[in-house]
């Protein structure tokens, strides 16, 4: 017993020192100007240094899931050191400002830089990027004249697609998202039918994005519900990736759409900075905070990046952040009424 | 007192989540299909149960009572399918096995194109690889139990005619119970708080449905009291691992023994042995470990001025500087406790004692939120009594409450380890003790501390990997600039950059073999010629003269 506990303790002397004594939080670094706790975790860091070098700002981040960072804050409560919540998702977003957790900004440069439909209309929070989840599919087995230009989610419920679908599962905020602007588009009754026809559709159920395409790939699926992004990576690092997109529903409510984006914590002791570094994300940061992640730039004045630019443009869904919010329990629970996974 | 104190404490969280939950007006939404989620857990903790039971029990077996090829090396590298972390775990097997994955690739390129296996992404699917992945708690324990036995119950058993086998299922596998059903206890809480792997494999337990509610339908406050269900799973799995170990008390003759005289195995029997042994390794570690060093290479010639980041040794040292910490300090309290109880413990300290085992049957996430939660609580008493600024960021603005909770959570897995040695010594050694007039303190140091080795040094390794590999409750509590190699690993698997997270994740399995390493080292010096101290021969001799 004797030389392991000495051994632990020599280990323990060793990484106290490593870590510079920083570990209990005591004497560890200066905090910097702003501290954001992000959903998003994606390069934010260089972005970041870059925000330092145009403005002399220093920013702090934690990274972490959107429910548990939004109880972290409420809980913290006035004693939160978070200057800035960012999150993945236009429900989260909502459900943050429904719960007082965000302060209203009044900021030209945002109202400029995004479009209305992107942010919210008391000035709560604003969305800074945008991606897609639309259709993919394996060109040596479909012919994109196969799918419904107007309907093109509700239209993979037709037979022809039998044991031709994958899909991801109903955990995953994805699926719940999409389901959401379904209801808010057709109504619960209409949805619930539209995701029995894709089970009745022997739809395959996958538990990540990456493998829905690799599945596409390898011609185990014909189609599949993806977001862009992910297919622009997998494009990126196998240019032969044997996947083809489809932006889904054209001719008719366009293509499903969420948001990323943040607002400044209401308990914030440096909102002033916090809103100025949403600016800066909104406008000049705006390329670098979309463009490693292959998503669309919110503000239009920026361009995506060279890959999704090749995608050519979409018409996307309204997004309704309310009802991304509100229904996205209904969507749960419309998932599991339908018995889908 | 002191138990009651550490329950209290311990079980503060969890009871402030529930409470949070209950007090919180509005009205409860319940998951629709509730109840063949609640089928669903049972179906899956009984098998991972029967599974981990078979493999952890009869590998421990095989390695404890015989030699075979490679055997001393097997021995360790059995415990490490422990290290593997569930959110890994799911994408690398999957990625492996599903119908895109190489496997089936190959076994069509084979066999044709019409070849169908059975669908990977199932509840069977689940059950194989969580039992080839938690097999190593119920392993751990039973060789401990194994090797603790004293030769005198054997050797008698033997000596009156009965066969290996006979003695096997007669004598030696009653007496490794107690420690069976701690490690399948454990086993048990792990699988019903477990959300990675079954989210993975598309098996909704309750603590699926726990996370749908909160994170779906933004009801924190009805996942908390669905929260309560899950801990019932978990009251009936304590309530049965009593009954496992049932009302009969095994306690050892002669002090801590030599434990079995292995046999040796050798032509086709040894092969087949270790052909087992690599068998078993196979799903849970070499599959998960191939993969991620694939990942790892094609990262490092893909891109090899990003592959190593420069903060790694921080990560690192921060990850084993709080594992170690929350190791020793759950062991020493699960020490002290066991102690406690044996010493005169009634009912309320017994119960307290099994209190403190249910923040392992909480999801990681939620005993971070009940961290918060209580000192949010405590911080509003003291203000309210005229402490200005209250405890402040306490919690967060330190690694104290990561530390906390770590304990909240982890004091299961150390008290069911040392506990179960405890139950195989003998009470009449105890009262010797006492009634030679020595003190608790001593008593504790030089009689039971020494009995419960094989036991506490397990406990040291299963709360060091636990610690290392967790993450809700890093990923929730931590301060600004504390990120330890489980948060590095998430932060590029959850947005799914497998090929950078394959390193950092074969890190945490390499850290993982420093305490199994350490444990194996001392068991080899523990099977030396006893270093026993004078007291514990002594009363060896009495209770082996006087004994039940």
């Amino acid at each position: 017993m004797r030389r392991p506990a000495a051994l632990a303790g020599a280990v323990l002397a060793l990484t106290a020192t490593l870590s510079g004594c920083g570990f209990l939080g005591i004497g560890g670094e200066e905090p910097g100007d702003i501290q954001v706790y992000s959903a998003r975790h994606y390069d934010l860091e260089e972005a970041f240094l870059d925000f330092e070098k145009d403005t002399g700002l220093t920013v702090d981040f934690i990274y972490g899931d959107d429910a548990e960072l939004l109880e972290r804050l409420k809980a913290e409560g006035e004693d939160s050191p978070a200057d800035l919540f960012v999150t993945v998702d236009a429900g989260s977003l909502w459900n943050a400002a429904e719960q007082d957790l965000f302060a209203p900004v009044d900021s030209p440069v945002l109202t400029d830089a995004i479009p209305a439909a992107y942010r919210d209309s008391e000035g709560r929070w604003v969305g800074l990027a945008l991606r897609a989840r639309t259709v993919a599919y394996n060109p040596d087995n479909v012919d994109p004249t196969e799918f419904d230009p107007k309907e093109t989610y509700a239209g993979l419920t037709d037979p022809k697609w039998q044991g031709r679908l994958c899909m991801r599962d109903s955990t995953e905020a994805y699926t719940q998202s999409l389901v959401a602007g379904l209801i808010d588009l057709y109504g619960r009754e209409r949805t619930l039918e539209i995701v029995q026809g894709w089970i009745d559709n022997d739809v395959q159920i996958m538990s990540n994005d990456i493998l829905l395409l690799e599945a596409l790939d390898s011609g185990a699926c014909d189609v599949a519900i993806v977001n862009h992004y992910y297919y622009a990576r997998e494009l990126d690092e196998k240019p032969d990736l044997n996947v083809e997109l489809f932006w889904a529903s054209q001719d008719g409510a366009g293509t499903h759409v969420n948001v990323s984006g943040g607002g400044v914590v209401a308990s914030s002791d440096a909102s002033a900075q916090a809103q100025r570094l949403l600016e800066w994300l909104a406008t000049d940061g705006q390329e670098e905070f979309v463009g490693d992640n292959h998503e669309y730039p919110v503000n239009p004045a920026v361009e995506p990046d060279a890959l999704v630019a090749a995608f050519g443009d979409f018409k996307p869904m309204p997004i309704n952040a309310e009802a991304y919010g509100a229904l996205n329990a209904e969507a749960v629970d419309l998932l599991a009424e339908a018995g889908y996974e | 007192m002191f138990v009651v104190l550490v329950a209290v404490l311990v079980s503060a969280p969890v009871v402030a989540v529930v409470l949070n939950g209950f007090v919180a007006s509005g009205e409860l939404s319940v998951p629709r299909g509730l109840p063949t989620m609640v089928l669903t857990t049972l179906g899956l903790m009984l098998g991972v149960g029967v599974g981990t039971l078979v493999v952890g029990g009869g590998l421990a077996w095989l390695v404890t009572a015989h030699r075979f090829p490679l055997r001393d090396v097997l021995v360790w590298l059995l415990v490490l399918p422990l290290a593997m972390p569930a959110y890994i775990l799911g994408f690398v097997f999957l990625s492996t096995f599903d119908v895109a994955g190489p496997v089936q690739q190959g076994l069509r390129a084979v066999l044709g194109d019409g070849f169908r296996v059975p669908e990977v992404r199932s509840l069977p699917g689940a059950i194989v690889v969580m039992s080839l992945s938690l097999y190593p708690y119920v392993y751990l324990m039973a060789r401990a139990a194994l090797l603790e036995q004293s030769p005198a119950t054997y050797d008698a058993a033997r000596s009156l005619g009965a066969g290996r086998a006979r003695t096997f299922w007669r004598v030696i596998l009653p007496l490794a119970r107690p420690s069976l059903a701690a490690g399948l206890a454990l086993v048990m809480m792990e699988t019903l708080t477990d959300f990675a792997t079954v989210q993975y494999f598309g098996v909704q337990t309750v603590s699926v449905g726990v996370y749908l509610v909160w994170k779906g339908s933004f009801d924190f406050n009805s996942a908390t009291q669905l929260s309560v269900l899950v801990l019932m799973f978990a009251v009936a799995v304590l309530a049965g691992e009593r009954l496992l170990r049932g009302r009969a008390r095994y306690h050892q003759h002669g002090g801590r023994g030599r434990g079995l005289q292995p046999r040796s195995l050798t032509g086709w029997r040894g092969a087949a042995a270790t052909t087992t042994c690599l068998l078993a390794l196979a799903a849970g570690f070499f599959v998960p470990v191939v993969r991620l060093l694939g990942w790892a290479v094609g990262e490092a010639l893909r891109d090899p001025g990003s592959f190593v980041d420069p903060r790694f040794v921080d990560y690192l040292a921060n990850s084993l500087a709080v594992a170690g910490i929350v190791a020793v300090g759950c062991v020493l309290l699960a020490l002290v406790m066991s102690h406690a109880v044996r010493l005169g413990g009634g009912r309320s300290v017994r119960a307290a004692a099994q209190l403190t085992t249910f923040g392992y049957a909480v999801p990681g996430a939620v005993v971070g939120i009940g961290v918060l939660l209580a000192f949010a609580w405590a911080d509003r008493v003291l203000e309210a009594v005229g402490v200005p600024g209250g405890t402040g960021l306490l919690v967060t603005g330190s690694v104290l409450g990561i530390l906390y909770a770590y304990l909240v959570r982890f004091l299961a897995p150390a008290y069911q380890a040392v506990d179960a040695s405890f139950g195989k010594v003998q009470p009449s050694m105890t009262m010797s003790a006492m009634s030679l007039g020595a003190s608790p303190m001593r008593i504790l140091r030089q009689v039971h501390l020494p009995l419960a080795r094989p036991g506490v040094a397990v406990a040291l390794v299963l709360v060091t990997i636990d610690a290392i590999k967790e993450l809700p409750i890093v990923l929730l509590l931590r301060p600004f600039g504390f990120t330890t190699v489980s948060v590095w690993v998430f932060q590029l698997a959850g947005e799914n950059f497998w090929e950078k997270a394959a390193l950092p994740a074969l890190v945490i399995v390499g850290a993982a073999t420093v305490p199994v390493f350490l444990l194996f080292r001392q068991v080899r010096a523990a099977d030396r010629p006893s270093r026993a101290a004078p007291l514990i021969a002594e009363m060896a001799e009495t209770t082996g003269r006087s004994g039940r």
